[in-house]
């Protein structure tokens, strides 16, 4: 497969649509990148922070129990939900708040939904003595509460952006509004594969480590490379994590799993290659939910993480290349997801990764008509557990019904906040 | 400079003939409705305005401050779609002024780089400004608008390396929107001296002619910016007077009083600004 041939630009998609006067800090960054990714200093320390402080390298867990419901095929988990914080997205922050102290700048902002990677942000600020501004939108502050009191606990500020719909894209516009303001001294932390050329290239090299440890853990633990890698989607960070290690594997499938909401009919989801065309929205060229005049549509999730209209350009390349496949999983099929893995291994999925475990069900359950029951258990699904499940317990409280006092309520307020 | 009948460069030649620099007011179309818009740029155009920037309101204005986003916000609730901003073009060129239209990236792209050129030469508009494309992007457009006879007007920043200043202004046609301070659209109490310096970094590099924006409010600043700028470019004053001008009632009906009275003002005022740039009271 031909690889980039623009650079910033992944086949037709990427590139740098941002207003001009970023682009000195653009080109300052993709130097500072450029020169770190060749530094033998610069590695050692992200390897040393990375041991000693995210808890890499992240285990894998093999789950058996759960398997029985993917038509006995093998499925292997990789643990990104034992990172430091909670998720994959301690990996890039790491990475990135280092090269802003290269760069001598004293002041990181960045854009959340959920809020993982506003406390990962917050949290690398307050390791390395920056001044942190988290820009989230009301709705999520209001969703996310507790979120928003780690990030205020680790000295961060957090601004609730009211504008639009107060929602993940709606934070980014205001975070690039400061970047534009305060260019001078602060770097833009982007969260996840998206924005303009430097960033969706390298949030994924600095993801990269995820699917480089598995490729290696799966081949010791089944002697051979699995038959596919399945990661959920939102700009899809953790997602090209875990596929780019395996994209010259042409034997391995990578599987990407959006949110498919409330279903694609519905028109609530975020299932951006489910119908959305190539568009421009927050620097890159890639897939976009948007209307006949170019306005973005508002997506939807029940995870707040997969609730974003666009999507990393390079999910753009490798789908319509064919490298990678893309589907979706609804909420209900991920509420289902969630819970089977709560029951049958003891382990508390973010509801992002659910996406993912859902897909697992899918794709075994195909494998295994494919090539009958007594074979499916020679065939192994490699799925990225990208972060834990704890941020999730109001809302998966909520949808089971676990609080019995306060399950009207509880119901309630899920009912307003997905309006 | 180009001469070409219809462009800006024409129009900010002839002030600049007149001892003045050109006054280029801003108005989103569909703001407070799109009627009224059209209204409120045919008032700007009789109080003075020589080019009128019509926006097109956009889900995601990274560029826009708040009194902007606001009436952006407020005409896409109200319905307005792109195909408005050809009517707007249309009755700026009637009123005897000379439109240009600024547009985020996406929404000429969905409508195809070449339709939306075609489309807004045949409504008589000047050219384009793209606040978030770099001409290293701009390959469709920089064809598309040399097919229709168009201008293509580009940003620099103060953040803006030489080199930077060399290639964004040899890809600009009409003018170069000279960015007055890092920053997002907005009134500013002071507009400072990086203008100034960003001007005269500009003429070092290029003779395309040099428009300033972001910030400027009232006359006093847009004749100390028109000191030295070839054009001054006003925005979120203009929006911020036109809502002054709702009728009461006006935020949930978007009408508008007759008269507009402060929004011809404030024009009437920045007008006068641009007259005494150069008058060398100083």
């Amino acid at each position: 497969m031909s690889e980039t041939r623009v650079p910033g630009r992944f086949g037709q998609f990427g590139g740098r649509y941002v207003p001009e006067a970023l682009i000195p800090a653009l080109e300052e960054l993709d130097e500072a990148r450029l020169k770190a990714a060749v530094d033998e200093d610069f590695a050692a320390e992200l390897a040393r922070l990375h041991r000693t402080y995210t808890g890499r390298p992240s285990i894998i867990t093999e789950v058996p129990r759960f398997a029985e419901h993917c038509g006995g095929v093998r499925v292997i988990l990789k643990r990104e939900d034992l990172n430091h914080t909670g998720s994959h997205k301690i990996n890039n922050v790491l990475a990135q708040a280092l090269l802003t102290v290269r760069m001598g700048k004293k002041r990181v902002i960045a854009e959340t939904g959920a809020g993982q990677h506003g406390v990962a942000t917050a949290t690398a600020a307050a390791l390395l003595g920056l001044d942190c501004t988290i820009y989230m939108g009301k709705v999520d502050t209001e969703r996310q509460a507790l979120n928003v009191a780690r990030m205020k606990m680790l000295g961060a500020e957090v601004v609730a952006v009211e504008h639009g719909s107060a929602t993940l894209k709606d934070a980014i516009n205001e975070a690039l509004r400061d970047w534009v303001t305060n260019v001078e001294t602060t770097h833009y932390l982007i969260g996840t594969v998206t924005g303009p050329h430097p960033f969706p290239e390298m949030v994924r090299d600095f993801h990269r480590i995820i699917g480089e440890e598995a490729r290696e853990q799966v081949e010791d633990l089944t002697g051979s490379l699995p038959d596919a890698v399945i990661a959920c989607v939102g700009g899809g960070s953790n997602a090209m994590g875990i596929f780019h290690a395996f994209v010259p594997d042409e034997g391995v499938r990578l599987i990407g799993i959006e949110a498919g909401g409330e279903g694609i009919d519905s028109g609530r989801h975020a299932a951006r290659f489910a119908g959305a065309s190539p568009g421009v929205l927050h620097g890159a060229m890639s897939y976009l939910m948007q209307d006949d005049d170019g306005q973005t549509i508002e997506s939807h999730s029940i995870s707040a993480g997969l609730d974003y209209p666009s999507v990393g350009p390079e999910h753009s390349f490798l789908r319509d290349s064919g490298r990678a496949e893309y589907r979706y999983a609804t909420d209900t099929d991920v509420m289902a997801a969630f819970e089977l893995l709560c029951r049958t291994e003891g382990i508390i999925p973010a509801l992002e990764s659910a996406h993912a475990l859902a897909g697992a069900i899918e794709v075994g359950r195909e494998i295994a008509a494919e090539v009958g029951p007594e074979k499916a258990g020679e065939h192994v699904l490699l799925v990225n557990l990208s972060g834990r499940g704890d941020k999730d317990m109001h809302t998966a409280a909520a949808y089971f019904g676990l609080l019995p006092e306060e399950k009207e309520q509880a119901l309630e307020e899920l009912e307003e906040d997905e309006l | 400079m180009s001469d070409r009948r219809g462009g800006t460069a024409a129009v900010i030649e002839r002030c600049l003939a007149e001892g003045r620099p050109a006054l280029i007011a801003y108005l989103p179309v569909g703001y407070p409705t799109v009627e009224g818009s059209l209204e409120a740029m045919r008032a700007v155009v009789e109080e003075g305005a020589d080019i009128v920037e019509v926006g097109v309101p956009y889900s995601d204005p990274v560029m826009d401050g708040p009194v902007i986003q606001a009436a952006a916000s407020t005409a896409l609730a109200r319905g307005v779609r792109v195909d408005h901003i050809f009517d707007a073009v249309a009755a700026v060129r009637d009123a005897g002024a000379t439109p240009v239209v600024m547009s985020y990236w996406n929404l000429v792209l969905r409508r195809g780089v070449d339709r939306f050129a075609a489309d807004l030469a045949a409504a008589g508009g000047a050219g384009l400004i793209t606040p978030d494309l770099i001409p290293e992007e701009a390959g469709d457009w920089i064809r598309a608008s040399d097919a229709y006879g168009l201008d293509r007007i580009f940003l620099v920043a103060p953040s803006s390396t030489r080199e930077r200043l060399v290639a964004v202004a040899a890809a600009c046609r009409g003018f170069v929107y000279t960015a007055s301070t890092m920053g997002v659209t907005g009134v500013r109490s002071e507009v400072g001296s990086s203008a100034a310096d960003l001007v005269a970094r500009l003429r070092q590099v290029t003779d395309v002619p040099a428009c300033v924006g972001l910030g400027v409010s009232n006359g006093d600043q847009a004749a100390a910016v028109g000191a030295t700028a070839d054009g001054v470019i006003v925005g979120s004053a203009l929006v911020r007077a036109l809502t002054a001008d709702l009728a009461e009632g006006g935020e949930q009906t978007g009408e508008l009083r007759p008269g507009l009275e402060t929004l011809r003002s404030v024009t009437a005022d920045l007008a006068d600004g641009v007259r005494r740039a150069r008058s060398g009271a100083n």
